[in-house]
């Protein structure tokens, strides 16, 4: 295993507080476009360096990484298959709605929506 | 009594090191499965937004930077253990990283009982059934990292098995990374 | 152990283990030896299929005579009756197929077959069993709580399964979901081990093709569950909240969404299919070259068959929901993926058939019971094509057509190819033969009923028969006389199917005293297991481990007098 010394884990460990910052004040701009790069784009960066340089995937067998990226890739698959059922509130003759039952006491956030309407994002 | 086959490499890497790898790719579908969950659910719902506002993002980011920086000294313990043979010091390191551990979870510990106690229970909303969920699978790992990390301690001080500093470590940077992903996804999306 | 790590060549068994005296607790119940825990897995298996076997018998004595007091049971109620077809697939696929096929086989044949002494982590190993073990008894008891063991079918979908007051099962459906969980970590463990083991531990000189093809399908099948489970895991944890915890991620009434459950649990089911096919496939591929003589018919493209077999099965979950309200546009995707899935299968059946073609076909009954898996298999894909098709499915969805096809896939796979591996190694697992006689009778008196089971099945199933009705008399348009009456047949076949398993169970342990020795190599077989001692003793080869020279399967090479040529005999 190369031998980077401790000087250069510091290095990284910089790198992504620094990365952290941004990703924290990135939203604050409110323009949704630089939070999903800030956010979540910096989330990969900062993965990225992580597997990378600590857990020292660079020097690992490729076989490492691609039966790592496998298990991701097969995640998609999942996202992808299920997603459009489970996003899907309505169709030609249904609508998903949300009957919102007596429930426990603790349930005072039941003011869900029904989910055929898709304006739920006014909520904010 | 370790088996000989234990010491075969015919695959290129250390028997345990792979297996770690196998470990971790069978926790990328685990973790895979309730992110895609809650992907799709809070894709398709926007208005979960609104509930998703009363996180705290600063305890988040403190956390982060707390996982970030106990990361950077399970490494540290590791390069103390391979290359310097220092046990103590790996011992020591691996000590200062349990502790990081120890205040990522009185920090949520802290949050928790801060949310639960304005009523945004694990059963007030779908979003903080998930955000509780995940957390909470989380936050297991890093217990089980902790105790794991305590008894390759134990024995890195003793000068024993070392290389197990870095596979405890690469495990903690695993559940780092998902920290580095659950963060944006539970704090940051409003 | 970095030390250690960098001489693997020096395999002489300079620490090979001495046999000294252990007791009979450390010997066979806490042994960290692989064989001892694959006999673990095998007999805790044989005896979950055992009560697998007499839910069937139960269930099936009800529809066949309804209100019938059925002998050994008594009145089946209608929850009973929910309870007994739930824990007989659950019992079936995760605690009979799972463990013999994956578990019993892999544990056994994977450090033999590839030249090792033991498995890379003989304590985890154990601890797997454990846990597996102790996940059983976590199933069976459910039986013994107030309201009963959990009714809501092996899918366990929601809102039924997370909501007491709907399932009517407050702890059984918790401890079915608790159960399962330790199930599945259990083979997680063993999992990561095999896979492991197979890439890490191999003899020296055996390159990626002189894998035995049972190794190498057993290794990716763990890879599939390994893969696949995750989700399930999160699923079960989301479910098992949903039942004690209050929260609503798949009870629609609260906006949660029991699709996604389906979504999550197929995502592993239908992989699962093929992490219990795969090793019973390998199994069939050992047998029929010993007993044809003859090299396995394009190894390598069986290889990447596997693998493309393993890659589509994570993409066609969701055709088990195609009438569940899912997205039309992605029944048309799955669909197609499904069709698709089914020529790898077809292929690897090709090519056992091109394997016996020309070979001198010994009919013993392990290649009985292996020629038996191919066709009964087939009947099994062939029927799948119905049901893979989005069209035709919404007819056939939920009846018995289904049952009878899934049987037709799972009772090859994890009854007939698990005879076919343990008469098969038998002599390598406890040093005596099988009496030949008593194992064809039962291999007649098995295959011959479990067709009289399930063809009756396909009938009623095409006529309309809805699964999971507890008593057809009250659907006047399903309970004509002809109906009830393949019913019966269908029932009286299964009785005399689990009578003769009877046969087989003399036959197992009377050979262990009784049935002449085995010798290391009964079989004439070429691969490595067949150079140990017959039974192996804990360290398999305490001379020395084995070098390979070859592939597995150089059977009747032209140059050789003998028609077998082990691995493990230099050129």
């Amino acid at each position: 295993m190369a031998d980077h010394g401790t000087q250069y884990y510091v290095k990284i460990w910089g790198i992504l507080l620094v990365l952290l910052v941004i990703s924290i004040f990135g939203p604050f701009l409110e323009i949704p476009a630089v939070t999903l790069i800030t956010a979540f784009g910096i989330a990969f960066v900062k993965a990225y360096l992580v597997v990378k340089n600590f857990m020292h995937m660079n020097v690992q067998p490729a076989y490492v990484g691609y039966m790592l990226s496998t298990c991701l890739v097969f995640m998609l698959l999942l996202f992808a298959g299920s997603a459009p059922d489970v996003m899907k509130k309505d169709g030609d003759n249904w609508v998903k709605t949300v009957v919102v039952v007596q429930g426990p006491a603790t349930m005072h956030h039941g003011e869900e929506n029904s989910g055929d309407e898709h304006g739920g994002a006014e909520l904010h | 009594m370790r088996p000989i086959a234990n010491t075969r490499t015919a695959a290129g890497i250390p028997t345990a090191r792979l297996a770690v790898w196998w470990v971790l790719a069978s926790e990328i579908v685990i973790f895979g499965g309730v992110l895609a969950s809650y992907l799709m659910q809070r894709m398709g719902n926007p208005d979960w937004a609104a509930e998703a506002a009363a996180t705290n993002v600063w305890i988040g980011a403190f956390n982060t930077f707390v996982l970030l920086t106990s990361s950077l000294s399970a490494v540290l313990a590791h390069h103390a253990a391979e290359h310097e043979q220092d046990g103590k010091k790996a011992a020591r390191l691996l000590g200062l990283t349990i502790l990081g551990g120890g205040i990522f979870l009185c920090v949520k510990g802290f949050e928790w009982y801060t949310e639960i106690s304005h009523g945004m229970t694990i059963q007030s909303h779908p979003f903080w059934s998930f955000y509780y969920t995940a957390a909470g699978i989380h936050a297991s790992h890093v217990i089980a990292g902790m105790i794991l990390m305590a008894f390759v301690a134990k024995d890195a001080a003793k000068g024993l098995e070392l290389h197990r500093v870095e596979l405890v470590g690469i495990y903690w940077h695993f559940v780092d990374v998902v920290w580095i992903f659950l963060f944006p996804l539970l704090y940051i999306a409003k | 152990m970095a030390e250690s790590i960098e001489h693997p060549g020096h395999a002489g068994g300079h620490d090979a283990p001495h046999d000294h005296e252990m007791s009979f607790w450390s010997k066979y119940i806490f042994s960290t030896d692989h064989k001892v825990i694959a006999m673990q897995y095998l007999f805790t298996g044989m005896a979950m299929g055992l009560i697998g076997g007499f839910f069937a018998y139960a269930f099936r004595m009800q529809l066949a005579f309804p209100g019938m007091e059925v002998p050994g049971w008594g009145m089946v109620s209608p929850a009973d009756y929910n309870s007994l077809v739930t824990n007989h697939g659950t019992i079936m696929i995760f605690w009979v197929a799972m463990p013999v096929l994956i578990a019993a086989f892999g544990n056994f044949l994977i450090p033999l077959m590839i030249g090792c002494d033991d498995m890379v982590f003989p304590k985890i190993n154990r601890l797997s069993f454990q846990i597996f073990f102790v996940s059983a008894i976590v199933l069976l008891s459910s039986f013994f709580v107030p309201g009963g063991a959990f009714g809501g079918a092996w899918t366990a979908y929601p809102p039924l399964s997370a909501n007491p007051n709907y399932s009517l099962t407050p702890m059984g459906s918790s401890i079915w979901v608790v159960a399962v969980a330790l199930e599945f970590i259990a083979f997680l463990l063993g999992g990561i081990n095999f896979i492991t083991t197979a890439m890490n531990a191999r003899a020296p000189g055996m390159k990626l093709y002189d894998i035995p093809i049972v190794v190498w399908m057993i290794v990716v099948a763990s890879i599939l569950f390994m893969a696949s489970v995750g989700p399930l895991i999160a699923g079960a944890i989301m479910l098992f909240m949903d039942q004690n915890i209050g929260t609503h991620f798949f009870d629609p009434a609260y906006g949660g969404d029991p699709i996604l459950w389906q979504h999550l649990f197929w995502f592993f089911g239908h992989p699962e299919v093929y992490v219990v096919l795969l090793p019973a496939m390998g199994i069939t591929a050992e047998i029929i070259t010993v007993f044809a003589r003859k090299k396995l018919f394009a190894y390598r493209t069986v290889l990447y068959t596997t693998f493309g077999t393993g890659v589509l099965s994570f993409t066609v979950w969701a055709h088990h929901q195609f009438i569940a309200g899912i997205d039309p546009r992605m029944a048309h995707v799955f669909t197609i993926t499904t069709l698709l899935i089914s020529i790898p299968i077809a292929e690897m059946c090709f090519v056992y058939v091109a394997t016996l073609y020309g070979g001198s076909i010994t009919f013993s009954t392990p290649m009985l019971w292996a020629l038996a898996f191919i066709f009964e298999f087939l009947i099994g894909g062939v029927t799948g094509i119905f049901l893979g098709a989005s069209g035709s499915d919404i007819y056939f969805h939920d009846t018995y057509f289904v049952l009878a096809h899934f049987h037709y896939t799972f009772f090859p796979i994890a009854i007939i190819g698990t005879f076919a591996g343990v008469t098969f190694w038998y002599p390598k697992m406890f040093g005596k033969m099988m009496n030949d006689t008593l194992g064809k009778l039962h291999f007649w008196g098995t295959v011959i009923p479990f067709n009289l089971i399930f063809i009756p099945l396909f009938v009623l199933g095409a006529a309309g028969q809805h699964r999971r009705i507890y008593n057809y008399e009250h659907f006047p348009e399903l309970s004509a006389p002809w109906m009830q009456d393949l019913r019966q047949v269908a029932t009286i076949a299964l009785v005399v199917m689990l009578g003769m398993q009877l046969v087989f169970f003399y036959n197992f342990f009377a050979s262990m005293f009784r049935g002449k020795a085995a010798g290391k190599n009964p079989w004439k077989s070429n691969t490595l297991e067949w150079t140990a001692d017959s039974p192996p003793p804990h360290g398999n080869w305490p001379e020395g481990l084995p070098n390979v020279y070859r592939g597995p399967y150089e059977y009747s090479h032209p140059d050789r007098d003998d028609d077998y040529w082990p691995q493990n005999v230099p050129s």
